[in-house]
């Protein structure tokens, strides 16, 4: 169902999401409390990034629809 | 100035009023002269025709045409009257035979009648006058006796020297005699008047006969005329022989008194002589004396020489006298002569007349002889030539009926032929129509076999058809409908070989046939889920693609509120092709169960939104083709159905 293909989209953006927040923070906070003296900057940066990466997938996943694809133009 | 102004201003008006009312009032009487004028006017002026109509009473409609009517009527009048009045004239018809014979039989009816009637009146006054005329002829001859009678008495009675008292008796008879001779000579009168106021009579009579112009009649008339004649004739006779003894007695008796006057002078001379002498002179014998003897002497010798003077006097007178009385007879004489020619002219006249009468009858009968044989010669030519003439017409009439029979056989033989002819025809065409309907009623029949195979497929096409339909209604709500495989497969079973039927049946789409369809209700709640899911990415497309616009999209679905149904318009604009419209009005045909305009609709949408329903679209897609060519074959075998089923 072409319907439902959107919220299969949403749903992978929103876990993607999730997991690279997820991740981003965790690294940040690695990174924070190893590297960079228990600043909350890396954990911000690594969870921005991680969602900032997730959006970019997220809207990549989202436009690919409208993307012309290696494969397609080689068809 | 005001007084003056408000005067001035009531004279302007009164000015208008009085134009205006002497304009309408003329305009009155002009229309009620001329009526051209009024029927210009009430063309012209609106409600003048009421005005006018109030004024003068209706218009004349045609006066003219009116007039003109009526004199054209006059004309036509008279000219009918000119025409009719030359056929008023009776035309002359030829009295018929019946009729003419009629009439003569009726004149000679009205003759006889005439003829006899005037016979018997003529017979009547002829008896009545002979019997007058004898009886006037015996009074005159009675009379004649007496007076012959008396006149013999008187000079008897005069002459004869008879003793006295015979001489009174002879008086006496004389007498008689003089009475008889006046009552017979009275009746002789009146017997003459008789006769001749018979004879007068029938003289009328016969004028009256004459005159009556009966042929028939003629000899009747000249024989009651010649007996008439005759009658006068003897009464004429018998007259003068009575005036003639008349006339003689009148000198008797002029004699007798003559004497008796000459003896009374004698006697009273006598008596004056002698006085006392009795009157009859005869008896004086003896009685006179001497003296008186003397004196009678000498008075009879004076009395001799006065008589001898007197005789000598009267012997002169005699001759004077004679003369005189002759002269007197012959003046009686030539009357009497006069009186007896005339008698004999008029006799003889009569004679001449009768005769004459009597010659022209004669002439007049032998001139009838004649006529009637020269008529009978003419009837003899007539009837000859009218035999000509109809031998002739018999002729001709010959003709023309042989002619006219001939014709009427040939008609006849003709028509006879005709009939014939017609019969037979008439046969042949039965004959041909009988064996046309015989033709008719088998091919019929044929086709009336053919006709319910026909229907018998038809019925089974329709059928299979229905459960083809009853299987795609038979949907459940989210499922589809079991395929439709089978069903088509029976549809194409019973229609093998329609091209049709077979081509909508192989028309139906594969996905329908292996998987089935979803019902319209499914496709419809379908919808309902897709539509917030468009007016969420209501903004998305090929440019507009990223995240933000993604955001945007879903507040712009949050924020914007459009009608939840909306009639579509006949035509969409441009800005019908917002999303948004589109979907409420794609609900509202959905509403109404147009699926075909809905998915038409919802086929305008774009980018994303196009993505989403893509789905739906095809389903509804292959729902509507379904059932496009399930509708087109329950049409078509409902048609066939229709075409072969009969009604009972």
């Amino acid at each position: 169902m072409s319907e439902k293909e959107l919220g299969k989209k949403w749903d992978r953006c929103l876990a993607d999401g999730a997991i690279k927040f997820g991740t981003g923070l965790g690294l940040g906070i690695v990174f924070s409390v190893l590297f960079f003296k228990r600043h909350t900057w890396p954990i911000s940066l690594c969870s921005g990034a991680g969602l900032g990466m997730a959006f970019s997938n997220c809207q990549n996943d989202l436009r690919s629809s409208y993307l012309l694809h290696r494969s397609q133009k080689e068809q | 100035y005001t007084a003056g102004g408000s005067s001035g201003a009531a004279k302007v008006v009164a000015a208008g009023l009085l134009t205006v009312g002497g304009g309408v009032g003329g305009t009155i009487l002009y229309a009620k002269w001329d009526h051209k004028f009024r029927a210009a006017v009430e063309n012209n002026v609106p409600y003048s025709d009421w005005l006018l109509g109030l004024a003068l009473g209706p218009a004349y409609q045609g006066d003219i045409m009116k007039q003109v009517r009526m004199d054209s009527q006059h004309v036509w009048v008279i000219i009918a009257d000119s025409v009719v009045a030359p056929h008023t004239e009776l035309p002359l018809r030829e009295r018929p035979v019946e009729e003419v014979a009629a009439r003569l039989a009726q004149q000679d009816q009205k003759e006889q009648d005439t003829l006899s009637s005037v016979s018997a009146s003529l017979e009547e006054c002829l008896a009545s006058s002979a019997k007058a005329t004898l009886q006037a002829i015996g009074a005159q001859e009675a009379a004649v006796q007496a007076i012959t009678q008396h006149i013999h008495k008187l000079k008897e009675a005069m002459e004869a020297e008879v003793p006295p008292p015979e001489k009174s008796s002879q008086w006496k008879d004389l007498e008689a005699a003089l009475a008889d001779r006046t009552s017979a000579v009275n009746d002789a009168e009146t017997a003459l008047l008789k006769a001749k106021e018979a004879l007068d009579s029938l003289k009328s009579e016969i004028d009256k006969s004459k005159g009556l112009k009966v042929s028939a009649v003629r000899p009747l008339v000249l024989a009651a005329e010649e007996n008439l004649h005759n009658m006068v004739v003897d009464l004429d006779r018998v007259v003068t022989k009575l005036q003639s003894a008349e006339s003689e007695s009148k000198i008797v008796s002029q004699y007798s008194d003559l004497v008796n006057e000459a003896k009374l002078q004698f006697q009273r001379e006598v008596s004056s002589l002698t006085p006392e002498i009795q009157a009859n002179w005869k008896g004086l014998t003896g009685k006179l004396s001497a003296d008186d003897l003397n004196a009678l002497i000498a008075h009879a010798h004076r009395r001799i020489d006065q008589l001898n003077r007197e005789l000598a006097e009267q012997r002169v007178r005699e001759q004077i006298h004679i003369d005189a009385s002759l002269e007197q007879q012959k003046l009686e004489d030539q009357k009497a002569l006069e009186k007896a020619v005339l008698t004999a002219v008029q006799h003889i006249k009569e004679d001449t007349r009768l005769e004459q009468e009597r010659k022209l009858s004669e002439l007049r009968e032998v001139m009838e002889a004649e006529m009637r044989t020269q008529l009978r010669r003419q009837a003899a030519a007539h009837t000859d030539h009218v035999q000509d003439v109809l031998k002739v017409q018999e002729q001709e009439l010959r003709a023309d009926a042989e002619q006219v029979l001939g014709s009427k056989l040939l008609e006849q033989e003709t028509s006879y032929r005709q009939l014939s002819q017609e019969q037979l025809d008439n046969f042949t065409l039965d004959m041909n129509t009988a064996y046309a309907r015989l033709k008719g009623m088998e091919e019929a029949i044929d086709s009336h076999v053919v006709a319910e195979e026909e229907a018998r497929k038809a019925h089974q096409l329709w059928l299979s058809v229905e459960a083809l339909n009853y299987s795609l209604k038979m949907a459940d709500a989210d499922s589809p409908t079991m395929p439709l495989e089978s069903a088509a497969q029976a549809v194409r079973d019973s229609c093998h070989d329609n091209d049709f039927a077979l081509a909508l049946a192989t028309a139906l789409p594969e996905e329908s046939l292996q998987r089935g369809v979803y019902s319209e209700a499914s496709l419809r709640a379908r919808f309902n889920a897709l539509r917030a899911l468009v007016r969420r990415v209501a903004l998305v497309d090929e440019t507009h693609n990223s995240l933000y616009q993604y955001f945007l999209s879903y507040l712009q679905a949050a924020l914007l509120f459009e009608a939840k149904q909306e009639a579509p318009p006949g035509q969409l604009c441009s800005e019908d092709l917002d999303p948004f419209r589109l979907l409420s009005y794609a609900s509202f045909c959905l509403e109404h169960g147009d699926l075909e305009l809905a998915a038409k609709l919802v086929n305008q949408l774009r980018g994303e939104a196009r993505r989403v329903v893509e789905d739906w679209l095809t389903e509804a897609r292959l729902t509507l083709e379904t059932r496009q060519v399930v509708s087109l074959l329950s049409a078509y075998a409902n048609a066939v159905g229709l075409g072969t089923t009969q009604a009972p």
